[in-house]
């Protein structure tokens, strides 16, 4: 096996990507960890601050709407990396002058919680407006018909219209789950050690900079194709009982 | 004249009164005396950014062009190769494509003979070529992507009919596929447009001196933190606000048929 490495002109990199101790396999690998679990975290927060903005935006009062408009329109035109610094800042300030105000002293807060709870704030500005869109794309005579049986407004959200505008807003969220993953790599600007910050660790101190990002892009590009494949097959599940639009004009 | 009405609606009046309050509270109780020492720097900062922005903005749509027709319409020995390139660019984060090429390259580059006697060198040791080296890819990697999906919404009719006209080939790409393309993604690559607004601060982390990093050095210097962000964040809505509105200027001057 080395042999081929060696015959290949590749084993020296091999060694460095090895998982033991000398290779910095392992590091990458726990970045990763860090990188989908931040992701993840982050997709799921965003989800629930868009499901409850896109129900603002559409059944809320002139107040509620008008600063919802005002969240998605600041944190889609100010770029990630300085929302990340603005909430990330605000987030251990708050939270140390809480802990102080009750007595505990500093705390030093995980890089996984304020990950979580940056991402997620700018997450749930674009699933608020991917999830506003799809449920204008449920046909209103079904919500009508809900309403007509007596179901109550949370009971027509959860019976009626979420399931029915699931097919429209997979495409959306698909994407919004790639974004996720990709800005996770932003957090290596504030110092948290996920998989690009890990990557770029090892590559200084080896000096092997193509071997490690080539590798790092490879595990990203993986996540990437990975999850299209998740994403087209739940997609497929949520459009189940509806009539295909092969052919067309049908 | 009906927008100004919606605007002298209760609330919003209220909430403007809010604003303006919030602004006077920001300008008297927060710091910024560092402001007039910091100014030409950012006013540089901005220009730097700018220029990045625009350099990206046409080189890449220089590349997404063919990138584009290849995998729209190319022969599998150019439509793959396209594909993969946008796979690649558009599955990786730009902050590990900006640190690849910048320290990937530049670790290499040293190496190679006689490259230090080369014109070329003085520009290769700086950090700003392989900034817009990473952005402008990125961006093509992107809108490839788009302008795939833009060659083909263009109706076959159209070019029929050029054709009938006795145009050459490339004249027919030049005069009708490429413009009536470019109309049917119009609000599309506005929106692009401030993505890759959003995308320029990532080159602060390989040293290049624009608007992100220079708020970073007075961060650093002062130990103010807010100030310089909140600045920041308004410079990048205003900058943001003045492309959607170019935009919608070019869509109002473009003439459709719809």
């Amino acid at each position: 096996m080395e042999a081929i490495f060696e015959w290949l002109g590749i084993g020296d990199s091999v060694q460095l990507l090895s998982l033991s101790a000398p290779g910095w396999g392992m590091n990458l690998l726990r970045g990763l960890a860090n990188s989908l679990q931040i992701a993840l975290g982050a997709f799921g927060f965003g989800l629930i601050i868009g499901l409850f903005g896109a129900y603002g935006k559409l059944n809320g009062g002139p107040i509620i709407r008008d600063l919802l408009a005002i969240y998605t329109t600041v944190v889609r035109a100010v770029p990630e990396l300085v929302l990340i610094l603005i909430l990330y800042y605000i987030g251990t300030d708050l939270i140390n002058q809480l802990a102080t105000a009750w007595g505990y002293g500093r705390v030093e807060i995980s890089g996984v919680a304020a990950g979580i709870w940056v991402l997620g704030i700018v997450q749930g500005a674009y699933a608020t407006e991917i999830l506003r869109g799809a449920m204008l794309a449920v046909p209103t005579g079904q919500i009508e018909a809900a309403r007509a049986y007596g179901m109550r407004p949370l009971q027509v959200m959860r019976r009626v219209t979420l399931p029915l505008m699931l097919s429209f807003a997979i495409p959306g969220l698909a994407n919004l789950w790639l974004i996720a993953t990709k800005d996770t790599a932003l957090l290596a600007v504030v110092g948290f050690s996920e998989l690009t910050l890990e990557t770029k660790q090892a590559a200084s101190s080896t000096r092997a900079y193509f071997t490690f990002f080539l590798a790092a892009g490879a595990l990203y590009l993986m996540v990437t194709l990975l999850s299209s494949v998740l994403f087209s097959r739940i997609e497929k599940w949520a459009r189940r009982g509806q009539p295909s639009m092969r052919g067309g004009g049908g | 004249m009906s927008s100004f009405r919606a605007f002298l609606m209760p609330h919003r009046i209220v909430m403007f009164l809010l604003f303006v309050a919030l602004v006077i509270w920001c300008a008297v109780s927060l710091r910024w005396d560092w402001l007039p020492k910091y100014m030409p720097l950012a006013i540089q900062g901005i220009w730097t950014t700018l220029i990045l922005l625009v350099a990206s903005l046409v080189f890449g749509f220089l590349l997404a062009v063919p990138l584009g027709l290849a995998q729209a319409v190319g022969p599998w020995y150019l439509a793959w190769p396209a594909r993969a390139f946008c796979t690649v660019i558009r599955g990786t984060p730009l902050l590990l494509q900006i640190w690849l090429l910048y320290y990937g390259l530049g670790s290499v580059f040293p190496y190679i003979d006689g490259i230090r006697d080369s014109v070329l060198w003085p520009y290769l040791r700086l950090a700003w070529p392989y900034a817009i080296l990473a952005l402008t890819l990125s961006f093509a990697g992107y809108e490839g992507e788009v302008m795939r999906g833009a060659f083909l919404s263009v109706r076959k009719g159209e070019l029929e009919a050029a054709r009938a006209f006795g145009m050459p080939r490339f004249m027919v790409f030049r005069r009708i596929w490429l413009p009536l393309a470019i109309r049917n993604v119009l609000p599309t690559l506005g929106g692009e447009t401030i993505l890759q607004l959003k995308a320029t601060p990532l080159v602060a982390t390989i040293t290049v001196v624009e608007i992100f990093s220079v708020s970073s050095r007075v961060r650093q210097d002062t130990f103010i933190i807010y100030e310089p962000l909140l600045l920041l964040a308004v410079v990048y809505m205003v900058i943001a606000g003045i492309i959607a509105l170019a935009f919608k200027f070019i869509e109002t001057r473009v003439p459709t048929q719809r």
